[in-house]
């Protein structure tokens, strides 16, 4: 799937200082009977976004003007659950490139990595930070430097480095998938299937 | 020798190691349903790619299909057209499709098992984090997203950081009325939701080599539930016989050679685990949650925990309380119940269903009480017949649906009302994953059978003991 090429980001956040923020919460079960990926940041964070009778929650954090940018920070343990790529899809599609936690669930972060959104984990106490900065101040920025694994918080010039592994982030940075790598190495697929019983 | 199970698996299907980078895995055999795989198929399309091994391919619709009616057409014009789309997909990739209507429909982690898909020393992959069901069997079994999805159908392959390795042992045997899913829903509490994030999980000690394959592939189900990727159970007598005879399951001479490599799935005595966790069988009783994640689990005679005493923010934690409308300090007997849901890939097989009737035999479901009682497949449903249980269901004022995942995921009409309670033997409890604003309160079926006759949460030890005094 192809996706922009990710380098640098620097941009204001949204916070969501959640823990344990599931994949029914980032995206419910009932948006995912579409047969193409089309639309899905409508309903990213539908039920905490909205109300039964589809008026916008006003406390909900992506219905405040306040908050806006590329960088989403949750809790720890961000992205729990199901394996629904949807879930990355609707953080991208509505317009994030990048997501802050202290920890975050296997297959959420593998499925980011996959349509070109970076999770970045950071420790807890910097996360603290984040949220903080913006509490202070909604406007202040983050940047996020891929090429050289590191965090900033602008406005106080705090940084951490951050982790990942060094094939994904040169997909990343080429915007490279997968797929491409193993079409390339097909034959060497071929005979190890052969030698490979059902 | 000093290996694990899980290296023994994943070492044999490593087709290559990327330098710093994941490897890359062969997968013997990839499940595929109507909801996480069109977008795959149509990344085929625009690459102008055929599915590279049809025959290790096989589809079965599950996730949004309704469980009344199953011979008419699908009312829901969105699921009708994911619906087709798998039908046609398969169609024109010559996948085996086991459509709604076919005799090996069912859910996808159940018609696995059943129809010998599943065996020792595979590697198999779903669109569906549940996946790690089949681990039961000593497979190597995962979900995985859609891009993956498409990865396996494009190239039989996957890339995979290897996993972490974590055995968890549990000795002595289990006490009364404590079922696998008890088990499970126990280990999560101890670990929480990310304890085994990271981790390739094995189970190990007498609890899980008494444990039948039902209930296996119940603890193994859950293993993604603390964050693990997947868990797995080292292959014995009980496995192979289950195995033994089922349709894809090999045969004859394949089967000689499968069984002298199955028996070679085991951790060597020596082999070393990143990180090991010991419990104890005697120390679970039946369980039941409280909360919006599987962590949130407690003995049913407890009390629900003074925030000050659990793991994480007290905020999420409130947060969640108010979610369910329960208080710290309840007691969870006696809390209303409004709906009873025995089903899904947890607890949707036979012995679930055996397990239930033990309960609602010669008793009368509560009239408040709203059940749905819907099988695995369709090969469990001829099970439930077949055996009588189906009378004593009837006998006790149920109904039985057709086969699906229903309100486990609650993608069809089968959606608890916000603020309604249920005792679902599912997985899930997450805010609103079973319909908007429901509240779920997750059990074994032994737990999910006393509620529904009693219309509250009751202790299901008060009722077995009645029948045996
Ligand atoms: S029953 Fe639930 S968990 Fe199992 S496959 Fe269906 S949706 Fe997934």
């Amino acid at each position: 799937m192809a996706y922009d090429k990710f380098k640098s980001l620097q941009s204001t956040a949204v916070p969501l200082p959640i823990e344990n923020v599931d994949t029914d919460q980032i995206i419910p079960a009932r948006f995912l009977k579409a047969t193409e990926r089309k639309g899905f940041g409508d309903n990213l964070f539908r039920d905490w976004r909205y109300n039964q009778d589809n008026t916008p929650k006003e406390q909900f954090v992506l219905n405040n003007p306040i908050y806006s940018g590329k960088i989403l920070v949750g809790g720890k343990n961000f992205g729990s659950g199901s394996s629904r790529e949807h879930a990355a899809w609707a953080v991208y599609d509505y317009g994030f490139r990048c997501v802050v936690s202290s920890f975050f669930a296997d297959i959420f972060r593998n499925n980011c990595l996959n349509v070109g959104v970076l999770p970045v984990q950071v420790s807890a106490e910097f996360l603290q930070q984040i949220f903080e900065a913006i509490e202070a101040d909604p406007k202040t920025e983050i940047r996020v430097d891929l090429p050289a694994q590191e965090i900033e918080i602008l406005a106080t010039g705090a940084k951490e480095s951050f982790e990942i592994n060094p094939y994904k982030k040169d997909n990343l940075l080429n915007g490279f998938d997968d797929i491409d790598y193993l079409l390339n190495i097909r034959e060497e697929i071929a005979t190890f299937a052969a030698q490979s019983p059902l | 020798m000093s290996t694990t199970l899980f290296d023994k698996v994943w070492d044999s299907h490593v087709v290559r190691s990327i330098p710093e980078g994941p490897d890359v895995l062969f997968i013997d055999r990839h499940l595929v349903h109507e909801v996480t795989s069109p977008v795959a198929f149509l990344g085929l399309k625009n690459r102008n790619i055929q599915v590279l091994h049809p025959e290790r391919t096989f589809a079965t619709a599950d996730h949004n299909t309704p469980t009344r009616n199953q011979h008419l057409p699908v009312q829901d014009p969105l699921s009708a057209k994911q619906l087709q789309a798998l039908e046609e997909n398969a169609a024109a990739h010559g996948i085996p499709y086991w459509g709604l209507g076919h005799e090996k429909n069912g859910i996808v982690h159940v018609i696995g098992p059943e129809n010998g898909i599943t065996v020792p020393g595979a590697t198999i992959v779903c669109g569906d984090s549940h996946t790690s069901t089949h681990g039961a069997f000593g497979a190597i079994a995962f979900g995985i997203g859609t891009s993956e999805v498409e990865m396996v159908l494009a190239t039989q392959c996957i890339m995979q950081p290897k996993p972490k390795r974590m055995r968890i042992t549990i000795d002595g045997s289990l006490n009364n009325a404590v079922t696998p899913k008890d088990v499970a829903l126990y280990i999560i509490s101890r670990l929480t939701t990310s304890g085994a994030t990271g981790y390739f999980v094995e189970y190990a000690g007498e609890v899980f080599r008494n444990m039948s394959m039902e209930g296996r592939m119940t603890v193994c189900n859950l293993s993604i539930e603390m964050g693990a990727r997947g868990g797995m159970i080292a292959p014995d007598e009980k496995t192979f016989e289950y195995v033994k005879g089922r349709e894809f399951a090999p045969k004859g001479e394949a089967w000689d050679e499968a069984m002298t490599y199955w028996k070679t799935l085991k951790s060597d005595p020596d082999a070393i685990f990143d990180k090991e966790i010991h419990f104890q069988g005697s120390d679970i009783e039946p369980m039941i949650t409280y909360g919006t994640n599987p962590g949130m689990g407690v003995g049913i005679s407890q009390h629900i925990p003074e925030a000050s005493t659990v793991q994480g923010g007290a905020s999420t934690y409130h947060k969640s309380l108010d979610y369910m409308d329960f208080k710290e300090g309840d007691s969870m007997l006696g809390k209303q119940v409004d709906f009873v849901f025995l089903g899904s890939c947890t607890n949707g097989r036979i012995e679930d269903f055996r397990t239930f009737a033990r309960i609602v035999k010669g008793r009368r479901k509560a009239d408040h009480v709203t059940a749905w009682l819907v099988p695995g497949s369709h090969k469990v449903e001829q099970a439930i017949q077949e055996e009588g249980i189906l009378d004593i269901l009837t006998e006790a004022g149920f109904e039985l649906r057709e086969p699906g995942c229903s309100a486990c995921l609650a993608m069809n009409d089968d959606k608890i009302p916000a603020g309604k309670y249920a005792v679902s033997t599912s997985n899930r409890n997450f805010e609103g994953r079973q319909g908007p604003g429901a509240r779920t309160l997750l059990a074994s079926p032994l737990v999910a059978a006393a509620a529904a006759v009693t219309g509250k949460v009751t202790d299901p030890r008060t009722l077995l003991e009645l029948e045996t005094a």
